[in-house]
């Protein structure tokens, strides 16, 4: 009797012990992770929210010009407002001008409304002057402080917390009635560029796979010992900069350049009409599908790897031509390569910048250097920041499509 | 695959002309890389092959874009060269031999802490009691995945308010994001390869988790590690667009100078630099190869 009690003692005993193993063992792997992550989560992660609440938080107009961001707040958004925001105006300006903070306010405006710059900068060298009643006072400084529109895009800036910069990104706008309407057809930039963005993305998809899929098929059934010699030949690229890379393009396809130089001199154009491959979306194409190659024929390589030959030939045994073998048989165990490797290159091609921005020219460029632009030369942060975040939800989708698809664990690398 | 006996006379047609096929795609990759290389020793300023280099005529090629090269930004253009006064004026002031220190100095920051926090963490992730770790490694994968415009960016707008902006840390700290991943990558592969009763057995023997570690896991992962740390090495000194948004003119590096100059006025000596770019990757490549090899002997497989 003696001996099973001690039994369920040992057993509870083990139970307690190895459970406070497995939580040690737990801790441990943890803890050298961890340093890792929270770099990342600090240098990478944080930053990335920060851009997601740039892209609907801009206080800057309401601390700047408190009185009129609370003046503004019950204003129904048509005609001109009272005459009390009038008054909030001025006395904020009068209050921006001892900061020296109306070239700043000026430049905010200005994103909002373009050409507003100069009615801001102009009340700002006359605000001194200005007496009450103020509604006369800054209508006699400009007119177009009577027209509702530099009212709505102060209204506009009022508000911290804000979806405007989203309602620019889709092309939308907000009529005078208030409601969310679409831009007309010829004033839409944005919509346009993601609809090129994913166009010139499937378009350099398709390219790879139509290059990638024969030379993989080829290098996985060659004796290792060529195959790794031609392997070299996919690597060389992939271990290139991108500069240079984009550089070798621009050379051999620029009017001057190898490749029309090559058709003049075989007679197949004239001198007078060059092709012109670059600077245009096609240049785009072919730059981009010569990066991305390697990164549709590596998924591509490991998985045809896997594939045993001997299928095929049971197939033809079996009474299958080498088309329905091939489609019947080969193909169907490929899948899991062909989905990771055209959804690595659609990702990558979907946030390119440097190639589009060197060979793409007015018809070749993406939504990122949209985004470089915004941040760069237009300044309108929020902007850059709502088409960062659409961008980010895009090829996020895509990353989580491509984990199931492909298991982040099966993730090879040359 | 050799083409069999009994093939048909289409199948061999077909069998001759995806060779053919292959073997043009193969060189749409290579001729790219390899074509500026000749055209950078090219004797005029052009971006193709002059009349004379397709003679193989010796004054058509010269070495005048890579003196450029090395000379653009010196104080004293006179100097004789190759002179000591030369070299060391070169060392100082050529503005591409900046950017390469540059471009060293900040690689080689960002591949030691990616190599530390990646290696690190791949340790942990390939343990079995390692909890939620497909989130986890999805999570540290990203910066691959998003879009670099947005990483950078983001980055942009957080540095720009701590002051990091222009400044070499923070180049540093964005590169070693975009570089762990990849050390992650390897070394998680290389462990998946490990037999976890050899530490097991060290631990029979009584050693203890250091020693464990340093003469039983290292020595076996290493190739894994190397490789890693390459492909962040590789990634730092090839990223241009957290350069372009993050540093100043003072912390330029070899793509951002290249990037600068493609844009403004193309010359060919971006093609000397660029063919200089080349031979480094080819050296990268022959040590990734032998690497591999060395991780195929290690794990007993030989190539058939």
């Amino acid at each position: 009797m003696t001996e099973a009690v001690l039994a369920a003692d040992d057993h509870a005993l083990l139970k307690t012990q190895l459970s406070s193993a497995l939580r040690r063992q737990k801790l441990s792997a943890f803890l050298l992770v961890a340093p890792l992550l929270i770099f990342v989560t600090a240098t990478f992660i944080y930053p990335i929210a920060g851009m997601l609440e740039r892209s609907t938080y801009s206080p800057e107009f309401a601390l700047e010009m408190p009185r009129t961001a609370a003046a503004l707040a019950p204003w129904d958004g048509t005609d001109v407002p009272g005459d009390e925001v009038f008054e909030a105006l001025a006395l904020d300006f009068k209050d921006s001008k001892t900061r020296q903070a109306t070239g700043r306010l000026a430049n905010l405006v200005n994103v909002e409304l373009p050409g507003a710059r100069g009615l801001i900068m102009k009340i700002g060298r006359g605000v001194d002057r200005l007496q009450p009643p103020y509604r006369e006072a800054l209508v006699a400084l400009d007119n177009d402080w009577s027209k509702p529109e530099i009212w709505q895009a102060l209204y506009g800036l009022s508000k911290a917390y804000t979806s405007r910069f989203y309602i620019a990104a889709l092309d939308l706008k907000i009529n005078r009635q208030g409601e969310i309407t679409t831009q007309p057809e010829d004033k839409r930039i944005f919509l346009p560029l993601f609809l090129r963005t994913f166009w010139i993305g499937a378009l350099v998809t398709l390219c790879c796979l139509l290059f990638g899929f024969p030379v993989a098929y080829w290098l996985s059934v060659l004796p290792m010992r060529y195959a790794n010699l031609l392997m070299i030949l996919v690597l060389l690229p992939f271990w290139t900069s991108l500069l240079v890379r984009t550089t070798a393009w621009i050379v051999l396809l620029q009017n001057q350049g190898v490749i029309n130089s090559l058709l003049v001199w075989t007679g197949a154009i004239s001198d007078s009409n060059r092709l012109s491959l670059i600077f245009n979306s096609v240049g785009t194409i072919i730059a981009m599908t010569h990066i991305l190659l390697p990164f549709m024929i590596l998924p591509l390589y490991s998985v045809m790897k896997t594939v045993p030959f001997s299928y095929m030939r049971a197939a033809r045994s079996l009474g299958a031509n080498q088309y329905t073998a091939f489609i019947r048989v080969y193909l169907p165990q490929t899948k899991p390569g062909v989905a990771a490797g055209c959804l690595l290159v659609f990702i990558l091609s979907l946030g390119y910048y440097i190639t589009p921005a060197l060979v793409g020219g007015e018809s070749g460029t993406l939504i990122s250097n949209m985004i470089a632009y915004q941040v760069q030369k237009s300044l309108n942060w929020g902007l850059a920041a709502a088409l960062s975040s659409l961008l980010l939800v895009g090829v996020l989708l895509l990353y989580w499509a491509y984990n199931r698809l492909a298991k982040v664990d099966g993730f090879k690398l040359g | 695959m050799s083409l069999p006996v009994y093939a048909r006379p289409w199948e061999r047609l077909w069998y001759y002309s995806l060779r053919a096929f292959c073997i043009i795609v193969l060189l749409f990759l290579v001729m790219p890389v390899l074509v500026i290389i000749p055209l950078s020793f090219n004797a005029e300023p052009y971006f193709t092959f002059t009349e004379g280099m397709l003679k193989l005529d010796p004054a058509a090629f010269s070495l005048r874009w890579y003196r450029d090269v090395l000379e653009n930004g010196m104080v004293n253009q006179d100097l004789p060269v190759a002179s000591w006064a030369w070299l060391s004026d070169v060392w100082q002031n050529s503005q591409w031999v900046h950017s390469a220190k540059n471009s060293f100095s900040i690689a080689i920051g960002a591949t030691l802490l990616s190599t530390l926090l990646g290696t690190l963490a791949a340790l942990g992730l390939s343990q079995e009691a390692m909890p939620a770790r497909r989130f986890i490694i999805a999570l540290l994968i990203s910066p691959i995945i998003v879009p670099v415009i947005v990483t950078s960016a983001s980055m942009f707008f957080l540095f720009a308010k701590l002051g990091l902006t222009n400044n070499y840390l923070g180049i540093v700290v964005a590169h070693t994001v975009f570089g762990a991943p990849f050390v992650v990558i390897t070394v998680t592969a290389a462990m998946a390869g490990f037999d976890r009763s050899l530490i097991r057995a060290g631990q029979m023997l009584g050693a203890g988790p250091l020693v464990i570690f340093l003469k039983i896991i290292m020595p076996l992962i290493l190739p894994g590690v190397i490789s890693g740390a390459l492909f962040a090495f590789g990634t730092s000194f090839d990223e241009v667009v957290a350069v372009i948004f993050l540093a100043d003119y003072e912390q330029r590096t070899i793509p951002r100078q290249m990037w600068a100059g493609i844009r403004e006025q193309i010359s060919p000596a971006i093609l000397a630099v660029a063919s200089i770019l080349v031979c480094f990757s080819i050296l990268l490549l022959m040590v990734m190869e032998v690497l591999r090899r060395r991780a195929e002997r290690i794990r007993g497989v030989t190539p058939a």
